[in-house]
């Protein structure tokens, strides 16, 4: 008996392996690396210095604090961050208020209907990532459609003309675009399990349409909006691409800034910690949802 | 509850008072009810308390060809413990359905308290239900579930706590407000779902087999409290299940259905005593179902031919029975008396004191049979024997184990006796 139930554990650790192991290599190990360097000092042509240097016969450590003084002694990082935070935050709202009634108008509809709406959620990741992007890029140029038409109708109302490209609101609208299907298919994945007698009984109670929303189907849904905000709010903080190829100068992001001292300041060990506070803040929220979706779940949620 | 014969007199009543010639008609119900129609307006006087608080017309109710509910029409009293019984697909949950409100019939009325239902929202309708699946809501502390139907009504908040304290007391469960259903035991669930149905007394309770998810002894349990609450709180229960024992149990009437239709509506014992018709026989309780024809009717006693076993004699029969029509006697295993052969003796036409010493078995005149034990099943409290007749029918009868230490009575392919009372069978015309 004893043995057995060893023998599960055992074989559970097993299966497990493969992931850890992944994870080990590509996340942990990582992010140990990057921690290391953010305290490390650049090398001359780029990189980084050695941190181990031989002075006089007796080895010594060259590490430094200087990284992260530069990051603390100055507010430009951290408005930097709040404003990422704000993209993020706006995109993952947005994209909530659209998921919702979409998701919702899924989980209710029959089932070949539903398989065929699924599909077109997910249809968009068929094509490459950054064909979209540039798809829209030629959507929002002066010279395409939509802003002719839009300019156009401003004119006739006597209002001067507008430029979309290279701006945050149309970088958020292709932010909100690329992430909206993983806000629709965790939303999905919570609303379809919903019970419909619970639906039954509360209108047999006596709750009216809006009332079944938001005592019944809103507070059951919220694990649903937690994973699908994670999925959406972590992604979108780090991006850098579509900040880059839309954003413009005022549309830029903490990805941006990381990118910059890697690939053109080469500066690594202050790439390294602002890496760092992404990634903190990326763990943070991550740790809060999943709390709050325990918290919900320990209700029966 | 009323019984049959009761109609008599207010038939008799009713023919008195259509002498007056400005009535054009009127009726008079076992209750005293009496409804007078002149032209369109309808007055209706209640001689008790209770009155039809339920009335299904014609209700139908079709899905593409399929069709659900065939004018379906019942009366269900204030304060009664209706069942509607039935196999799956009957209709018995559908017609639960528009009671509810949750579907819309294709074509009759329902009305409560003699308003019409159907163009009323589920949500304004003045009667809960019991789901299948209790439907708690699981976000919600079971104070708050119970809460709910008070919070939707609007009722003060300070009401609701005392309301809510109250309830869970009625359902024993008293100390229970603070935890989340998951937490929660079957039989507590459902007394739960009870509890937040009947908060906000309403003037009907609907039942969707409720006792379905619990295991037998709880369901038994359960049935016990269920007719306790029932008979406490006086609301009338309408319940729909397909287990025709739980039907028997708890109901004051049932209404057997099938493929949509009613069947036969009456108390647990006369549906079970005297079945209207072979699905009905059938499908209340064990039964043998004995073909046969009709010989003739001498008032409430009728001969029957039965097929391949000879003449019976059928007493106690109140319906009309034509001779040479096709039927079937219908015998519960319990009223079969089995016998080893040896011990019948032969003057069984003239039962003397000392053949049969049971004075009330010499009062009725019996039907004898021979045949072979076919195959028995020891079921612990009885043993039910299968013994095959001389026209090869396979007839059901118990033997009760009352005797200590004593189980097989009979062997398989044993020669036994199987006699039964004239009035222990009931004849079902085909």
């Amino acid at each position: 008996m004893l043995k057995t139930v060893q023998g599960k554990a055992w074989s559970k650790y097993l299966l497990s392996l493969p992931p850890m192991a992944y994870l080990l290599i590509f996340f942990a190990a990582p992010t140990l690396i990057m921690l290391f360097a953010s305290f490390r000092y650049s090398g001359e042509y780029g990189g980084l210095a050695p941190w181990l240097v031989q002075d006089g016969g007796q080895w010594t450590l060259d590490l430094t604090l200087e990284n992260w003084q530069r990051l603390f002694g100055t507010d430009i990082y951290l408005r930097l961050f709040v404003k990422s935070i704000g993209y993020a935050v706006s995109t993952t709202v947005i994209c909530m208020v659209m998921a919702y009634p979409l998701a919702l108008m899924i989980a209710r509809s029959g089932r070949k209907s539903r398989d065929l709406l699924l599909l077109l959620v997910i249809l968009p990741f068929w094509s490459n990532f950054l064909v979209r992007i540039y798809a829209w890029m030629i959507i929002f140029s002066p010279m395409g459609a939509l802003t002719r038409i839009l300019n156009g109708t401003l004119d006739f109302f006597g209002l001067g003309p507008v430029t979309l490209m290279y701006s945050p609101p149309a970088m958020i609208v292709c932010l909100v675009y690329v992430h909206l299907p993983f806000m629709v298919l965790p939303l999905y994945a919570n609303l379809e399990k919903h019970d419909p007698y619970l639906l039954d009984a509360a209108q047999d109670l006596g709750a009216g349409r809006w009332r079944r929303f938001w005592l019944i189907t809103w507070p059951l849904s919220l694990p649903g909006i937690t994973a699908g905000s994670i999925l959406v709010f972590i992604p979108v903080l780090g991006m850098f691409a579509i900040p880059d190829l839309l954003g413009g100068t005022d549309g830029i992001m903490i990805g941006n800034v990381i990118k910059q001292q890697f690939m053109e300041s080469r500066d690594w060990p202050f790439g390294s910690v602002l890496s760092m506070v992404l990634t903190v803040a990326a763990v943070a929220v991550v740790l809060l949802g999943s709390r709050m979706s325990r918290q919900r779940a320990g209700r029966g949620g | 509850m009323h019984r049959d014969d009761s109609y008599d007199a207010g038939e008799s009543l009713a023919a008195a008072f259509s002498a007056i010639p400005s009535l054009s008609s009127l009726s008079v119900g076992p209750d005293l009810v009496a409804v007078f129609r002149v032209g369109n307006l309808v007055w209706v006087f209640t001689g008790m308390e209770s009155g039809a608080l339920l009335e299904i017309v014609n209700v139908s109710r079709h899905f593409d060809a399929f069709v659900a509910l065939d004018k379906v029409s019942l009366h269900i009293e204030a304060g009664e413990f209706f069942t509607l019984l039935g196999p799956s697909g009957c209709g018995k949950t559908t017609l639960l359905r528009l009671l509810a409100g949750f579907d819309q019939p294709d074509g009759g009325d329902i009305l409560l308290d003699g308003k019409s239902m159907i163009a009323v929202h589920p949500e304004h309708r003045p009667l809960h239900t019991i789901f299948q699946n209790y439907a708690l809501f699981p976000h919600m502390t079971v104070a708050q579930n119970i809460a709910f139907p008070l919070r939707m009504a609007g009722v003060a908040k300070e009401d609701i706590r005392t309301r809510v304290a109250e309830a869970l007391e009625d359902v024993r469960l008293p100390d229970k407000g603070g935890q989340y259903p998951d937490a929660l035991s079957g039989g507590q669930k459902q007394r739960i779902a009870i509890a937040r149905a009947l908060v906000n007394r309403p003037r009907l309770l609907l039942l969707d087999e409720p006792l379905s998810a619990l295991d037998a002894k709880l369901r038994e349990q359960m049935q016990i409290e269920l007719i306790d609450l029932q008979k406490d709180i006086g609301i009338t229960f309408v319940y729909v299940t397909h287990d025709q024992g739980e039907a028997l149990a708890l109901s004051h009437r049932i209404a057997v259905m099938d493929h949509g239709r009613i069947m036969q509506v009456d108390e647990p014992s006369r549906l079970y005593g005297y079945p209207g018709s072979r699905f009905v026989a059938d499908f209340i309780g064990k039964c043998n179902l004995l073909d046969g024809r009709v010989s003739e009717q001498q008032g409430s006693r009728v001969t029957v031919e039965l097929d391949g076993l000879g003449s019976v004699h059928v007493c106690g029969q109140e319906a009309r029975f034509g001779a040479g029509s096709r039927c079937a006697l219908t015998l519960r295993p319990e009223k079969i008396r089995i016998s080893p052969v040896s011990a019948i003796p032969e003057a069984s036409t003239t039962p003397g004191p000392l053949a049969d010493p049971s004075p009330l078995r010499s009062l009725a005149e019996e039907s004898r049979f021979t045949g072979y034990v076919h195959d028995m099943l020891y079921l612990g409290d009885v043993t039910v024997y299968n013994v095959t007749l001389a026209n090869g029918v396979l007839l059901e009868t118990l033997l009760a184990n009352s005797a200590s230490g004593r189980t097989n009575f009979f062997e398989i392919g044993d020669q036994v006796e199987v006699a039964w009372s004239c009035d222990a069978g009931h004849l079902v015309l085909d």
